[in-house]
């Protein structure tokens, strides 16, 4: 098998079935370190669901994705440990303050993160001021932020797999995501992306755009 | 990797602080399923010694089950359960943390009111140290085996009977070998090969539901 | 995350994996079992009845005992099988493993309900009680209520995939449990019944008894293959109903 050639992970021959209906068939391609890629595609074309395989959380009809050559159902655990996935569910306990949510998942990967990368994660995203806020209280486009302060903490995940990461974020939000897209992929990461949104990407970005056929 | 399984732990543990009263409904549920059994049976001393082993233990089971519905589902509902499963530590062992908590706030506190509780049913004090070392050993493996069904039925409609009805014949194990303890040793017998027994449960269900559960949830997940 | 394709088994029994193949061989195959099952009924109801001799102390009644205990013997039997086969369908991802794992609960579960039905039946004039908690009894009660669970779960899930996986852990972790269960059931028997008769100690069989019984098992188990394999061609048809070569059926 052809090994990493700076693809960081890679989809092979990949089919999706949900609930009767084919969404997608024979979908290859690579995801190279120093790449973008922007899945488009209009409601219900399977972006989600095409995440969800890439990240081991949905299981394709047949077919299967690699990271190292490596089916990802066999090397879960390293393939997670290269990997942050954002999804449309924020992971954020409503129970937790902002920087105890961090916290906490940081601990339960095993990432080594002191006070000071806690609070530069939350500046980063501009809610340091909530630090101490039990998330429960804060909005939708706050918490959205929150989830997404893992980027900043994960140093070691090369991949990134973001759903909708614009979701109840304003401009502001939208811009500070932006750069940290564009720092990953120029430092030598990838991302893999949807929105629905029309978005400016800051880096050239290659798109895959899921087209349903009529009737199928 | 363990101290990743401690952060599992020291979280469910903290969740449960901040939402006490979920963990002290449970137990309010364990003591008033208990005293409903004296109320619909008679107050008779001699009746209640000879059922309050069943009645305790069938009183753990069903709060056992009750519990569940906070193991997996509150953190499948906002997303941290995904996350848990991204997060690159191995899935068992997230588990069997999630689980020590979940002993932890429900499992010990009824083996600590057991203590109570016998002492309402007037045992005497052999047979109540047997009850309390019977909770001890099989509540673990109640959890365990709990945990099994709660993965499974992860969002589904109606789970909560659900779970009940998957759940309790296989808990019938633990039912039968915590009751015969007790009652052996009001009999004057030694409690030993029951309570042994339930360890070997507990034991086993240590070493196989994590893989059981693992499975089930990235079924449920899908 | 595994590919659709099968992995290859000894004598190409591997393309029977694939659903319209599977169908036409459960057709082929109905009426092979259900004869049989039918003559070995009327051989073993013969031996059974006529030919085994009168219980010099139940009479006539203990006759049950040669649905009684085949029932309860098939619906362990089944409830194996079925884990078995959900096993495989979980570990090689085939959809048709399950499909026939779904296929046999139904069977088992009559098969535990007539077990406990005959049971009772036998129970009134032989110990003057319907049900008595004995071990087998109180065993095969617990295996009712892990077919029902079973196909509960099935049918709570509405994606048929993910029905099919979880009933099938389900089904594995009933049947690591189902030792346990019936030992602990029999020690909770032993402990508290003492000297009562029970109904697990059949009357003294002598030979044509156990030839009685023996046949009446093998009619169960052709009668519960036959049943199976009527309700998976049916499972078949319902999930694949989009697929070509149902469509040709259905247009006949």
């Amino acid at each position: 098998m052809t090994q990493t050639d700076g693809a960081i992970i890679e989809a092979v021959e990949l089919q999706c079935e949900r609930g009767h209906r084919r969404l997608f068939d024979r979908l290859s391609f690579r995801v190279a370190a120093g790449r973008c890629v922007h899945i488009a595609g209009d409601n219900g074309a399977g972006k989600t669901s095409l995440l969800r395989i890439l990240c081991g959380l949905l299981s394709p009809t047949s077919g299967e994705v690699r990271w190292r050559g490596q089916p990802i159902g066999r090397v879960r655990d390293e393939y997670g440990a290269d990997l942050i996935y954002v999804g449309h569910l924020n992971g954020v306990k409503d129970d937790l303050t902002a920087s105890e949510n961090l916290e906490v998942w940081a601990a339960m990967a095993a990432l080594s993160v002191g006070a000071e990368d806690l609070a530069q994660a939350l500046r980063s995203l501009k809610i340091e001021r909530f630090a101490q806020w039990p998330a429960g209280q804060l909005s939708q486009g706050q918490k959205r932020r929150i989830g997404l302060a893992r980027l900043t903490l994960a140093r070691q995940a090369r991949l990134w797999i973001l759903d909708e990461p614009f979701n109840a974020l304003d401009r502001h939000g939208v811009g500070i995501v932006n750069q940290l897209v564009e720092q990953h992929v120029r430092g030598g990461g990838a991302v893999v992306l949807t929105t629905h949104q029309s978005w400016e990407a800051p880096v050239p970005v290659v798109r895959l755009d899921l087209v349903t056929e009529a009737g199928s | 990797m363990i101290r990743a399984l401690l952060a599992v732990v020291r979280r469910d543990l903290l969740l449960a602080m901040r939402q006490r009263g979920d963990v002290l409904n449970v137990l309010m549920f364990f003591v008033i399923v208990v005293t409903m059994f004296p109320l619909g049976v008679g107050p008779d001393k001699d009746t209640l010694r000879l059922i309050a082993p069943g009645v305790v233990w069938v009183a753990a089971l069903l709060s056992a089950i009750l519990s569940l519905g906070r193991l997996f589902a509150l953190d499948y509902a906002d997303g941290t359960l995904e996350q848990i499963m991204l997060s690159g530590q191995p899935l068992s062992l997230t588990v069997l943390g999630k689980i020590a908590a979940h002993w932890l706030i429900t499992g010990a506190p009824i083996t600590v009111m057991s203590v109570a509780l016998a002492m309402v049913f007037d045992m005497a004090a052999g047979p109540g140290a047997t009850l309390v070392a019977s909770l001890l050993l099989g509540t673990p493996c109640l959890s365990l085996i709990g945990a099994v069904g709660a993965a499974l039925t992860l969002g589904l409609r109606g789970a909560g009977v659900l779970v009940t009805l998957l759940v309790l014949p296989l808990y019938v194990p633990v039912l039968i070998c915590g009751a015969l303890a007790v009652e052996r040793s009001a009999g004057g017998l030694s409690p030993a090969p029951g309570l042994m027994v339930l360890g070997a449960l507990s034991l086993g269900a240590i070493a196989l539901a994590p893989w059981a559960i693992g499975a089930a949830l990235r079924i449920s997940i899908e | 995350m595994q590919t659709q394709t099968v992995r290859p088994l000894r004598f190409g029994l591997h393309r029977f994996a694939s659903p319209p193949e599977f169908y036409r061989l459960a057709g082929q195959l109905i009426p092979w079992f259900g004869s049989a099952a039918a003559a070995l009924a009327a051989f073993g109801l013969y031996l059974g009845f006529f030919v085994a001799p009168t219980d010099f102390q139940q009479g006539e009644v203990y006759r049950v005992i040669f649905i009684h205990v085949p029932a309860a013997w098939m619906a362990m039997f089944i409830y194996a099988v079925m884990a078995f086969w959900a096993g495989f369908g979980l570990a090689f991802n085939t959809r048709t493993s399950s499909m026939w794992a779904c296929a046999m609960a139904p069977t088992g579960a009559l098969m535990a309900f007539l077990a406990l039905w005959t049971g009772a039946l036998w129970g009134r004039p032989a110990w003057g009680a319907y049900w008595a908690w004995d071990a087998r009894m109180t065993s095969t009660l617990i295996l009712l209520f892990l077919y029902l669970g079973f196909m509960a779960l099935h049918g709570a899930i509405d994606d048929p995939r993910r029905a099919d996986r979880a009933a099938g852990v389900l089904a594995l972790v009933g049947v690591v449990n189902l030792p346990i269960i019936y030992f602990s059931v029999q020690w909770w028997n032993t402990l508290h019944q003492g000297a009562t008769i029970s109904l697990t100690r059949a009357p003294t069989m002598a030979t044509t008894m156990l030839e009685a019984m023996f046949v009446m098992m093998l009619s169960f188990w052709m009668y519960s293959i036959a049943a199976s394999l009527a309700r998976v061609r049916a499972i078949l048809l319902e999930r694949e109903k989009r697929s070509s070569w149902v469509q040709d059926i259905a247009r006949g």
